[in-house]
C-alpha cells in the first residue's frame, strides 16, 4: 500500500503599515509616486544621515501582536541584517532580530466549521527594500527607492498548517485583523500583503519534521494554493523515488504555475546580524500597552453577535456584513439612519455585493456619503419609488454618492402620489379596453394583470404597485 | 596557533565575499584572517559571566518622530549621485 503523507505548513507574512511616512525617515509612502521622488538621505542610505523611529510604526506592532495574542517584548532593538543587493542602498536592511518587539502568540481560524489555533512564532518591525525593474534596452536594471524604508510587519507562524485551505483561512484571518485595526490595507496584488510558504511533508504518524523548502513571489490566493499543492507532489515524488528534499528557496513563477529552485549562489546567506548601534532600544511600558489595550476595537466575532442581537439579523447575514469593518460600519451608519436595518442589510448584500463583484472592488472601496442609502431606503419604505428604478439609483449611490431625492426628481422616477393623476389613468384603460374587463367580469382574474400593466405604462413607471391595484379594483 | 580556518570555510567566505582568490592569494588571506581570530580571541581571557550586554553606549531610550511628512520631493538629490540613471531611476548592472 503507498505511504501516506502529510503537509507541514508555515508562514512568513509582510504586511505594509497604513502609515504616511516611512519608518525612519519624514518621506511620504504613497504609492505609485514618479520613481526616486519620495527618498531622502536616510532611505537612500547616504553616508551621515541617521534614522529615526516612526512612533505609529510601533503602536501599530503593538496592535496586531495584541489581538494575535502575543506577549511583548517591553524592551526591544533593532539588529542590521547585511546583504549586497541593489534594493538595499545601505547593504543592510535594519530588522529586528534578537529582540522582536512580539513572540509566542496564536490566531484561532476556522475551516468548514473546524477551530483551530495557528501559533505565532514572533513578529518584528523592519523597512522595506526598494524596487529593481529590469530594462530590456540597455540591459540593466533601474531602481527606484520610493519603497525603500516603508514599514513592514513580518509575522512568523509555527509549522501548524496542514492544508492550502488553513493556509488561505489564516491568511484571511490576518488580513481582516490587519484591516480592523486599521494597521494595513492588506493588498495582495499591490504587495502591501505578502506571504512566503515554507513547507516540508512527512509521513502520517511522524513526529519528526521533514526538510522544509521555502516559496517565494506569491501574490495572489490562487497562486498560494497552487504552489502549496504542486510542491505537496513533488516532495512526495522525491521521497516515493527514494530521493532527498534540497533545503532551498523556491521562486514562484505565475505565469508557468510552477516554482524552480534558486541557485545555491543566489541562495548564499550569512547575514551577521548585529545591534544597530544608530538606533536606541524601545521601551514599552504597562501604561502605553494599557492605553493600547483600551483602543482595540470591537473585533469581527463580537461584532457578528451584536448584530444578531441588536438588529435582529441572522447569523449568516451578520457573519458576511462583518467580514469587513468598513462594510460593517456602513451598515451600522445606515441602519441608524433608516431604522430598517433588515433592508439595509438586503441592499448591501444583495445589490451591494453584487456590484462590487461585478467591478472586481472590495468592501473597503465603498465610500458614500450613509445618509444618501437611508433616504433611498426611506423613498422605497414610503412608496416613494418603486423597486426597479430603486435599483438604479442604488448603483449610482455607489458609483456617484448621488443624492437619491434630488436624482429621483432630476429622472422623474419619484412615484406620483397624486390620486387625480392616478385615477384619470385607471378610468382611460378601462374605457380602452372594455372587452378585457368583460372578460375580467366573466371570471378571467389572470387579465388583472394587464390592466394593472397599462396603467403603470400611462403613469411612466412611477406610480406605486400597490395603490394602482388598489385604484383599479375600486373602479373596475 | 595551529591552523583552525579549513578549506571548506574558505570556499564559503569567498561565495560570501563574492571572491575569487588565487591559491597564493587565498594563502595569504588564509594566514589574516587567522591573526584577527588570534586577537578576538583575547576577548575570552576576561570573566564575562556577570557582564550583562551592552547594546548602546547612550543611556538614551525611546526616540520617535511623529508619523508627519516632512520631506519633499528629494529626485534631483538622489540622481545628483547616482553615476549612471535614466527615467530618474539609478541604473546598474543587471540582478537577473
Amino acid at each position: 500500500m503507498a505511504k501516506q503523507y502529510e503537509t507541514v505548513i508555515g508562514l512568513e507574512v509582510h504586511v505594509e503599515l497604513a502609515t504616511a511616512t516611512k519608518i525612519f525617515c519624514g518621506c511620504s509612502t504613497k504609492f505609485g509616486g514618479r520613481p526616486n521622488t519620495h527618498t531622502c538621505p536616510v532611505c537612500t542610505g547616504m553616508p551621515g544621515s541617521l534614522p529615526v523611529l516612526n512612533k505609529k510604526v510601533v503602536e501599530h506592532a503593538l496592535k496586531l501582536g495584541l489581538a494575535l495574542n502575543c506577549e511583548i517584548n517591553q524592551y526591544c532593538q533593532f539588529d542590521r541584517k547585511n546583504y549586497f543587493y541593489p534594493d538595499n542602498p545601505q547593504n543592510y536592511q535594519i530588522s529586528q532580530l534578537y529582540l522582536p518587539i512580539c513572540h509566542d502568540g496564536y490566531l484561532e481560524i476556522s475551516v468548514s466549521g473546524e477551530k483551530k489555533n495557528v501559533r505565532i512564532h514572533e513578529m518584528h518591525m523592519e523597512e522595506d527594500a526598494g524596487k529593481l525593474v529590469h530594462d530590456e534596452w540597455e540591459d540593466c536594471s533601474l531602481v527606484d527607492y520610493n519603497r525603500s524604508g516603508v514599514p513592514l510587519l513580518e509575522i512568523v507562524s509555527e509549522p501548524d498548517m496542514r492544508t492550502a485551505d488553513e493556509v488561505i483561512a489564516y491568511l484571511e484571518k490576518l488580513r481582516m485583523l490587519c484591516r480592523y485595526l486599521g494597521v494595513s490595507d492588506c493588498k495582495l496584488q499591490e504587495g502591501s500583503m505578502r506571504a512566503d510558504v515554507n513547507l516540508s511533508v512527512r509521513e502520517v504518524g511522524s513526529q519528526k519534521l521533514g526538510t522544509r523548502t521555502e516559496m517565494k513571489n506569491l501574490n495572489s490566493f490562487k497562486a498560494i494554493t497552487h504552489a502549496i499543492e504542486g510542491e505537496r507532489e513533488r516532495q512526495i515524488e522525491l521521497l516515493t523515488e527514494h530521493r532527498e528534499v534540497v533545503q532551498e528557496t523556491r521562486r514562484w513563477d505565475d505565469n508557468k504555475e510552477s516554482s524552480y529552485g534558486m541557485r545555491s549562489k543566489e541562495d548564499a546567506k550569512d547575514y551577521r546580524y548585529f545591534p544597530d548601534p544608530d538606533l536606541q532600544p524601545v521601551v514599552i511600558s504597562d501604561d502605553w500597552l494599557k492605553e493600547l489595550r483600551g483602543l482595540q476595537p470591537e473585533f469581527q466575532e463580537e461584532r457578528e453577535k451584536r448584530f444578531q442581537k441588536d438588529y435582529g439579523l441572522s447569523e449568516y447575514d451578520a457573519g458576511i456584513l462583518t467580514q469587513s469593518r468598513h462594510l460593517a460600519d456602513i451598515f451600522e451608519d445606515v441602519a441608524g439612519l433608516s431604522g430598517y436595518p433588515k433592508k439595509t442589510a438586503n441592499w448591501l448584500m444583495g445589490e451591494g455585493l453584487r456590484i462590487l463583484k461585478e467591478k472586481g472592488m472590495e468592501p473597503e472601496e465603498l465610500s458614500f456619503t450613509p445618509e444618501h442609502l437611508s433616504d433611498l431606503i426611506l423613498a422605497v419604505e414610503h412608496g416613494e419609488i418603486n423597486h426597479g428604478n430603486a435599483r438604479l439609483v442604488f448603483e449610482q449611490i455607489l458609483e456617484a454618492d448621488v443624492d437619491p431625492v434630488a436624482y429621483m426628481e432630476e429622472h422623474g422616477m419619484k412615484v406620483i402620489t397624486d390620486d387625480g393623476a392616478l385615477l384619470t389613468a385607471v378610468n382611460e384603460v378601462l374605457a380602452e379596453n372594455p372587452n378585457v374587463v368583460e372578460e375580467f367580469h366573466s371570471g378571467k382574474e389572470k387579465v388583472f394583470g394587464f390592466l394593472v400593466g397599462q396603467v403603470m405604462k400611462k403613469m411612466k413607471g412611477k406610480a406605486d404597485p400597490g395603490k394602482v391595484n388598489e385604484a383599479l379594483r375600486g373602479r373596475i | 596557533m595551529g591552523r583552525r580556518i579549513d578549506d571548506a570555510t574558505m570556499d564559503n567566505v569567498e561565495l560570501l565575499a563574492k571572491l575569487t582568490l588565487e591559491p597564493e592569494e587565498r594563502e595569504k588571506v588564509r594566514g589574516e584572517m587567522e591573526q584577527i581570530l588570534d586577537y578576538v580571541e583575547k576577548l575570552n581571557e576576561l570573566d564575562t559571566e556577570e557582564a550583562v550586554p551592552l547594546v548602546h553606549i547612550l543611556q538614551e531610550i525611546n526616540v520617535f518622530r511623529e508619523d508627519v511628512v516632512t520631506n519633499g520631493d528629494g529626485l534631483a538629490d538622489a540622481m545628483s549621485n547616482a553615476p549612471r540613471s535614466k527615467d530618474g531611476q539609478y541604473m546598474v548592472p543587471r540582478t537577473f
